[in-house]
Parts: structure tokens; C-alpha cells; sequence
């Protein structure tokens, strides 16, 4: 693909809506030092979203898009959930796939986009949310890191299956009642980041969006990490303030509070992990 | 079904079934004939001249400047818009789009006949446009308005258009030009 597949014909720009315009002129492409402190001044990628107002995933996304630092040649792989209806919105290459195979998907993604691009950095990124990382498609994720896949996964916790009205979760806590799970949950939360590590991710961070430069970091190093070693995990609490009965704008005092327990920034990576973030830190990239 | 006017919708490929096929290289599909390049070009020529609020639907493939082809062509695009005097709504890409389109200013592949309904276009051309959402725009055309479609393929052609010109690049494109500025002096006009 070529990097003038923003740029628009001069016979024609007259006829594009200016958001469609403002992405060839005013987005951040091609330039991997970019990251949330362009947010205010640059067109973002992401041009408007269908979640609840003031949802966390909203500012997650945000984030996330402003740090990628190969936009022009990333995939995100998706799945089902709150999350996929923002996916129609983000000017990049996004490939929803069926409930839980997120990780299948993107490993044979990215498989063939080395065969066919051999010299081409091409980012594969999954993200998705608790339900469809963790429940439905733990099997995907699991066995992705098995096989030591070169992707990124980003799981969105909300603690619920949002989208279907509030079940319980792997991910919901102990104990936590859901409209669709009156009795309060009964098992403990599951410790992905933890299995995470002990299924060979080399990269592993555990953190709410609450600081967006903490999330330039930690996604930057997964995205890096990945490119060159094996697969890596971003875990981020992203509350569903509707299923938790929260106002519109309470959402970050949600994480801000959660960032000092459950949500406490959490990181581990393997030697050859450290190498690359060292060397990416050295080249100015992170 | 190869005629115009709404076929209703079905979850078939309509032109397919009634054995509508794509015309071989050098000829051109019209209606459910196989007819040479020139007459369908002159009939498009004509529907486009004729007919209620023409328009132009560009895809990602001439709008944008990934090669000197597409460049080439977006020049030529908007000569034949100029030469017919009709209108451009680009189809800048194909992702659902919530809440709303603005039909007065895009077609999505998606529900194309809530511009064509919006703008009452009688005859449209699609070029540059991907074969997949081509395919799914002109089905869904087809299937909900009476608008006359013309399909201006760089490939095989598309079978659910009224008249489907293939292998359409430079050469030809500068050839419909011609083809147009006579069929207007015919006209008249
Ligand atoms: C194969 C399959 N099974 C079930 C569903 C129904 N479904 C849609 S969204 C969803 C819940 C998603 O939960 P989660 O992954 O946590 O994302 P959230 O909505 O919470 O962001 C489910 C079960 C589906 N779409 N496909
Ligand atoms: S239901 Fe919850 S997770 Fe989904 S958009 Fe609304 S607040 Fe966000
Ligand atoms: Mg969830």
C-alpha cells in the first residue's frame, strides 16, 4: 500500500467533505514521535463515537489512536462488544471479526502481511473487550500467545458484557451484582495479566486510561516490543459507567479511584523486551 | 429485472440469476445485451444528457492519488462531469456510517439509495469505485429506485448495472469524452 492512499486527487478535492480532507491535511501520519500531545492540534482518527457520553472507552480510543506510531500501516482486529461500534469511525484498515476469534484473526493477519510485504513494518493490533478477550475468546487469546504471535492484544475491561445489557464477566469482581447477574458474582476476577505472562507475552501492562500519556507509553512499548519479539498485552479499566450506575461525567474518578487499588499501574516485561524499549527509548521514540 | 425501475429487494445476486453475465473483453453490457463499446457508451452518453439530475459517484480509486493512473483519471472524471454537466457526490470510502449520511454530500455503499432518493438522481455513473462495494451499491440501487446506473469498471464490469463499460482506463475514458460532445451535438445542446 502506499502512503498516497491519504492523499487526494487536486480534480476532485472540491467534492470531499472537509473531515475526509482535514485527515490528509491535519492528521499525524508518518511521523512515529506522535502521541496525545498532538490531540488538541491535529485531526484525529477518530471522527466521532457511538458510546454512552462519557464512557471511558471513548477517551481509551482516543488515546490509543493518537499513539500508534505507524498508523498508516496498522490493522486493528476487533470483536463484538461496545467497542465495535466506534470501529466504523476510525480512518485506519479494521477488520471486525466473529465474537472471541479476535486473536486467530489478527495472527493470520499478520502471518501474511510479512510474507506478502517482507520489507514493511505492518502493526497488528486486536482490541476488544473483557468478554470477548477473556470468556468467549480465551481460547484465541491464550493460544496466540502460545505461538508466540507478533501482535498486540488491548483488552478493554469493563468488568461486564456491556453491549448485551450487563452479564457477568470473567473480569466482573467477586461478589459484584449485574442486572443479568442477580446473585452477585460468585468466582474471583481472573488474573489475565498474570496469565498473560505465564503464556509467554513479553510485554504485559495493567493500568486505567486515566493518565493518556501513561497510555502513549505503555502502547507505544507493546506495539514495539511486538514488532520485534513476540506477543504483547495491554490490560486497561475502561468502567462502564452505565452498568455501574455512574454519571456521565464520573468516569475518570472511577480510574483516578481505582488507580490506587485494583488498577495500580502494573508492568512486566522479558529481557529481550527491555532491549527493544531501551533502544526505542534511546532513538527517541518512546 | 434488467429493466429499470425498482426490482424490490432480494438477498440474491438479481442480474446473475436471470443469467445476466459480465460482457467479454471489447463489448459492453447493456440492459441484458452484449453490445459493442460505442453504442453503450452513446447510450449512457444519452441518459446522462436526458435524465433528471445526473451524477457522478468517484470511488477511492480516482479520488485518490496513490498512482499517476489515478491522477490521470481523476482529471478525466471531472472532464466528463464537466462535459455532461452533471453532478460529483464521491463515495470516499465504504464504512458504515452512523448516525447519518449527509446525502447531499456523500454516497455510502451501504444505503446508496438514500442519496439517489435524497437528490432524485435519474442516471448516475460509478468509477473508481472497489468491484465488491460496487457490486453491493448498484444491487441495493437496483433493488430500491428507478435510477438509470452506468458502471465505468477499470475490471470485468458489473452485471447489476444498466450499462456496464469494462477495461475503462485512460484511452477509454478520453473515448466516452468524444463519445458525450457528439451525442450532445446530436442533442442539440
Ligand atoms: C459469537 C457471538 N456470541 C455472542 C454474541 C453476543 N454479544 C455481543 S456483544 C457481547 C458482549 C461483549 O462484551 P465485552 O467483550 O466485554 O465488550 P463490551 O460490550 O463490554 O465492551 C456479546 C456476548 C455475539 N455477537 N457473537
Ligand atoms: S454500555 Fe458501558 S461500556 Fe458500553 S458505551 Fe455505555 S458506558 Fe461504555
Ligand atoms: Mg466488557
Amino acid at each position: 500500500m502506499s502512503f498516497n492512499i491519504f492523499k487526494i486527487n487536486e480534480d476532485l478535492k472540491e467534492f470531499m467533505p472537509p473531515e475526509i480532507v482535514d485527515l490528509e491535511e491535519k492528521a499525524t501520519w508518518g511521523n512515529p514521535k506522535r502521541g496525545v500531545m498532538d490531540l488538541p492540534y491535529s485531526k484525529e482518527l477518530l471522527e466521532e463515537h457511538s458510546l454512552c457520553a462519557g464512557c471511558p472507552e471513548s477517551a481509551a480510543f482516543r488515546y490509543i489512536l493518537a499513539s500508534l506510531p505507524n498508523p498508516e500501516e496498522t490493522i486493528i482486529v476487533n470483536s463484538t462488544g461496545c467497542t465495535s461500534l466506534v470501529f466504523p469511525h476510525i480512518a485506519l484498515h479494521t477488520v471486525h471479526s466473529l465474537f472471541g476469534n479476535q486473536n486467530a484473526i489478527a495472527s493470520g493477519i499478520k502471518r501474511v502481511l510479512e510474507w506478502r510485504f517482507p520489507d514493511k513494518v505492518k502493526d497488528v493490533i486486536v482490541l476488544a473487550g473483557d468478554g470477548a478477550t477473556v470468556d468467549i475468546g480465551l481460547d484465541c487469546t491464550l493460544q496466540s500467545f502460545f505461538r508466540q504471535e507478533k501482535i498486540t492484544t488491548i483488552c478493554f475491561d469493563n468488568e461486564v458484557y456491556a453491549n448485551t445489557g450487563g452479564q457477568e464477566s470473567g473480569l466482573t469482581v467477586k461478589g459484584h451484582v449485574f442486572k443479568m447477574a442477580p446473585k452477585g458474582k460468585q468466582w474471583d476476577k481472573v488474573p489475565i495479566w498474570q496469565i498473560a505472562i505465564d503464556s509467554g507475552c513479553h510485554y504485559v501492562a495493567r493500568l486505567t486510561v486515566s493518565s493518556p500519556k501513561k497510555v502513549e507509553k505503555v502502547i507505544k512499548q507493546a506495539i514495539y516490543v511486538a514488532r520485534e519479539v513476540g506477543p504483547t498485552y495491554v490490560h486497561l479499566y475502561t468502567p462502564c459507567i452505565l452498568e455501574i450506575g455512574l454519571n456521565s461525567d464520573d468516569g475518570l474518578e472511577e480510574m483516578r479511584r481505582t488507580d490506587k487499588e485494583r488498577f495500580k499501574f502494573f508492568e512486566y516485561m522479558t529481557d529481550e523486551a527491555k532491549e527493544v524499549i531501551q533502544r526505542k527509548k534511546e532513538e527517541g521514540l518512546i | 429485472m434488467a429493466k429499470l425501475g425498482p426490482s424490490s429487494y432480494s438477498p440474491y445476486p438479481v442480474a446473475m440469476y436471470e443469467s445476466i453475465l459480465n460482457p467479454p473483453p471489447g463489448k459492453a453490457l447493456m440492459y441484458d445485451e452484449i453490445v459493442d463499446e460505442e453504442i453503450a457508451m452513446r447510450e449512457a452518453a444519452k441518459a446522462m444528457l436526458t435524465r433528471d439530475n445526473p451524477t457522478i459517484f468517484p470511488g477511492p480509486q480516482v479520488l485518490y492519488e496513490w498512482n499517476e493512473e489515478a491522477k490521470e483519471k481523476a482529471r478525466l472524471v471531472r472532464r466528463i462531469a464537466d462535459t455532461l454537466g452533471a453532478k460529483i457526490i464521491p463515495m470516499y470510502d465504504y464504512r458504515p456510517k452512523y448516525p447519518k449520511i449527509d446525502p447531499e454530500k456523500e454516497i455510502n455503499p451501504n444505503h446508496p439509495n438514500l442519496t439517489i432518493w435524497h437528490n432524485n438522481i435519474k442516471a448516475c455513473i460509478f468509477v473508481g469505485v472497489h468491484c465488491h462495494y460496487a457490486n453491493v451499491a448498484l444491487k441495493i440501487i437496483r433493488a430500491e429506485t428507478d435510477c438509470f446506473t452506468i458502471a465505468l469498471c477499470g475490471n470485468a464490469g458489473h452485471e447489476d448495472a444498466m450499462i456496464t463499460l469494462r477495461d475503462q482506463h485512460t484511452e477509454e475514458l478520453e473515448k466516452f469524452i468524444r463519445v458525450i460532445e457528439e451525442v450532445k451535438r446530436e442533442l442539440g445542446r
